[in-house]
């Protein structure tokens, strides 16, 4: 494999570790905060679609983007109002959201399949984008660079601002928090809000930057791998960018190995390979000795009552 | 001696005053038309049953629930409490007693999360009130590895911090060692010295006498009484308190030692839980007749020891547990309740009785072998509703009846149907764990007599508790069970609560002064 080649890799790599990264980080906020949404593949897919049908009208990649980022906030808020103040169970409702995003951008993207956007325009970063070969590395769209700032903003806040500890304690043990004089469900709404928003924009990456159209179903699976990465991740950003650039690799090479033909395996299997290494990693990292260390927030999952 | 003396002319105005505070939860009235007023330098006991209102009161001083009706004065100026922030910055703190701390988080970064303002240099303002206070602590622990005297301790530290001029202690040493309270009393003092106001919630009246200043008692929801708690005698206080019908606690009775009924060696078990604690090599004998208390501070492995009793975990060594004489020790609880080891788990709802279930339903889970409630694989309804019923009378159960679900039982009506329930099956061997935590006296009385009943017919009783004066009471011997190892077994005659309190404290304590 010449350099050349790996630096395409690489290239590749980052751009399919992108959208998983953004909905990973928004995921992990939102189950810091102690609630558990798997409705990341239908936000993903509402603001994949409503991203590109903005594009796709206006033209315009800014308001696309904040579409998107609002469609999925939107999405988010319906299953905040279910969660948390009808108190409906989250995993059922966590699915169903997935399920009705499914449904949504479908509807709403029958009249955008199969029609072109451009993507959206490379910003070279100066100076490292001038080196030879690896200088490519620097020269990326900008959700590219905003995923990794996202991750560094977010290691931040949830470590050294008061906000972010105040999001902690509120996943650690809501009745503490609430008895302190905390507002637990207003941050659990704002949390949910800043997940969907998140997973919207990943979304936004897959059919605006990753593969600049629109297709039913396009980010394949990609909500739940993200959530499979927050556990990877043990509720830690710069592990969730880890694991987001490790999946995007599988997924890379498993396409460089179908396509350059050198090994003599099915290419049905090769495609497995990132759904089976987020099984093999779920399974490796919840039993033993791994355990102890990867616990999740202590809340995770279960409504609060404010308690009378 | 302040309030009783006759009202000097210029009187300062109390700290904080309530006056007519009521609060009804549909038609349920916790709190009913409550006067009370804390002075400023004054220790003010806040005395009264589960049950009382007193919790509900509390919770409104702190501002996490507002009255219906009434009003409060801070220092003779009319105020409202919104929110626990405004009870904070009014200078009111508030030690919970079911802690409001975070696990898995540092001591320090507890602390700040109980402040509004944290302010730079927290941990160095942290060390500095501990050593004022002689309250030790460490900002950067995590929460999970302390004691709960320690836990209680950064929850004091938290409202010390913001220099309270009102400290609310809601039962703060129901979870304390003897050594680990006089330690909090000697504080207090401190504090109220400095010209702090405290409100100090309890039921236990030794503590109320040795302590405070003035009493408020409540009773349904009432101010029933009012005294001075050194110049009035207990039981007075615990008339007040109680109302008619005191029942006298068990006398002490010995009873003729039969056969080994439980023979436990060599027992280990890992923790339960990430931050449970291990059991090493666990040894004791018990006799028919016996009743072995266990003590220690909460989180020594009560949990563990109760699932390794009952069977719940079981350990690969068949005779780390014999009962009457068969290793047991890999078997699971099921099979242990055949051969008549009955077991009450601390946790009424959820561990003892599922909550939503029926009365009959959760008599069914645990008695059905022993009480042939099964007949070729089909529940035999009537005869569950019968065995129910027959709990409920004999026990003194309130409840709406057999079909009422368990979650609908008081704390105390609950355990007495649980207790029951295993009474029931005949047990050759019962193990109960925390047996009148949360309850009433007169419950908890009634639980009492069944457990030396239960001893008098010659069944063998492992008492797993908290309550020292309770096991002092019931037990023939005592065990202490500190950080997953049990002491040897000592006669409870001549046997004193300092003493206890030392081996509870571990050897550390025990050579310190």
């Amino acid at each position: 494999m010449s350099a050349e080649m790996l630096v395409s890799l690489l290239l590749t790599t980052m751009t399919a570790a992108t959208p998983l990264l953004l909905a990973a980080l928004g995921e992990l906020v939102v189950e810091r905060a102690g609630v558990l949404n798997l409705g990341v593949e239908g936000m993903m897919l509402t603001g994949a679609v409503s991203g590109f049908a903005i594009m796709s009208l206006t033209g315009n990649p800014a308001l696309a983007i904040l579409t998107a980022v609002a469609a999925g906030a939107l999405l988010a808020a319906i299953f905040g109002f279910l969660v948390l103040s009808l108190m409906s169970n989250q995993v059922a409702t966590g699915l169903a959201l997935t399920i009705f995003g499914t449904g949504l951008s479908a509807l709403i993207g029958t009249g955008f399949t199969g029609r072109p956007v451009p993507g959206l325009a490379k910003l070279p970063v100066p100076v490292l984008s001038a080196i030879p070969l690896v200088g490519r590395l620097f020269d990326q769209d900008a959700l590219v660079y905003l995923a990794i700032v996202a991750v560094a903003a977010i290691a931040w806040f949830l470590k050294s601002t008061r906000g972010g500890l105040v999001l902690r304690a509120v996943g650690e043990a809501d009745l503490s928090a609430h008895s302190i004089g905390y507002p637990v469900l207003r941050i659990r709404f704002l949390a949910i809000l800043f997940g969907g928003a998140m997973a919207g924009l990943g979304g936004a990456y897959l059919s605006l930057a990753y593969t600049p159209m629109w297709v039913e179903n396009m980010t394949a699976g990609r909500g739940w791998i993200a959530l499979a990465i927050v556990v990877f991740a043990a509720w830690r950003p710069w592990r969730a960018a880890g694991g987001a650039y490790l999946f995007g690799g599988i997924t890379v090479l498993q396409l460089y190995l179908q396509g350059s033909g050198l090994l003599p395996i099915p290419p049905q299997l090769l495609s497995m390979l990132p759904y089976l290494g987020t099984i093999l990693v779920l399974t490796l990292i919840s039993s033993g000795p791994f355990r102890a260390r990867f616990s999740p927030p202590a809340c995770l999952g279960k409504p609060f009552r404010p308690p009378t | 001696m302040r309030a009783m003396s006759p009202i000097p002319s210029i009187k300062p105005a109390p700290r904080l005053e309530a006056r007519g505070i009521t609060k009804r939860f549909g038609a349920l009235a916790a709190n009913e038309a409550i006067d009370f007023a804390v002075e400023p330098g004054e220790i003010h006991a806040l005395l009264g049953e589960n049950g009382a209102g007193k919790s509900t009161l509390v919770k409104i001083l702190y501002g996490l629930l507002q009255a219906d009706e009434g009003e409060m004065l801070w220092n003779g100026r009319e105020t409202r409490i919104a929110s626990p922030r405004a009870a904070r910055a009014l200078g009111i703190g508030m030690v919970f007693q079911h802690f409001s701390l975070f696990e898995a988080m540092s001591v320090l970064e507890n602390v700040a999360l109980g402040l509004d303002r944290p302010g730079p240099g927290l941990a160095e303002r942290v060390r500095d009130v501990s050593r004022t206070y002689s309250l030790p602590l460490d900002p950067d622990r995590m929460v999970s590895t302390l004691s709960i005297g320690e836990r209680q301790r950064i929850e004091i530290v938290r409202c010390l911090l913001q220099s309270p001029r009102l400290l609310i202690l809601d039962e703060p040493t129901s979870v304390l060692t003897p050594q680990e309270a006089d330690a909090l009393f000697g504080t207090l003092r401190l504090l109220a010295a400095d010209g702090c106001a405290i409100l100090y919630i309890s039921h236990k009246l030794d503590e109320i006498r040795a302590l405070c200043d003035r009493a408020t008692i409540l009773r349904g929801g009432k101010v029933v009484g009012r005294c001075v708690p050194a110049e009035t005698p207990v039981r007075q206080m615990a008339q007040m308190m109680i109302g008619s019908g005191l029942r006298d606690a068990v006398a002490k009775t010995t009873r003729p030692a039969g056969a080994v009924r439980l023979k436990v060696q060599g027992l280990d078990l890992p923790p339960a839980t990430l931050h449970g604690t291990a059991l090493r090599d666990i040894g004791f004998e018990l006799r028919a007749g016996e009743i072995l208390g266990i003590a220690g501070v909460a989180g020594n492995g009560q949990g563990e020891l109760q699932q390794a009793l009952s069977g719940e975990r079981p350990v690969r060594q068949a005779d780390a547990v014999m009962i009457d004489a068969v290793p047991a020790g890999d078997r699971d609880a099921a099979w242990r309740r055949r051969r008549g080891l009955c077991c009450v788990p601390e946790e009424r709802n959820g561990h003892a009785a599922v909550p939503e279930f029926s009365l009959i339903d959760n008599a069914f889970l645990t008695a059905h072998d022993r009480a042939d409630l099964v007949s070729r694989g089909l529940v035999r309804r009537d005869r569950a509703r019968a065995l129910t019923r027959r709990i409920i009378a004999d026990c003194d159960v309130r409840a709406a009846g057999p079909d009422a679900a368990a979650a609908t039982l008081s704390g105390g009506n609950l355990q007495k149907f649980i207790l029951g329930r295993e009474l029931a099956q005949d047990p050759a061997v019962l193990v109960v764990a925390q047996p009148t935590w949360g309850v009433d006296t007169n419950a908890a009385a009634a639980i009492h007599q069944a457990l030396v009943g239960l001893a008098e017919a010659g069944g063998a009783v492992v008492v797993i508790s908290q309550d020292l004066d309770e096991l002092l009471m019931l037990s023939d011997r005592i065990a202490v069970l500190q950080g997953g190892t049990l002491s040897a077994t000592l006669p409870t005659d001549g046997l004193s609560s300092e003493h206890l309190g030392l081996l509870m404290g571990g050897a550390g304590a025990a050579a310190a002064p």
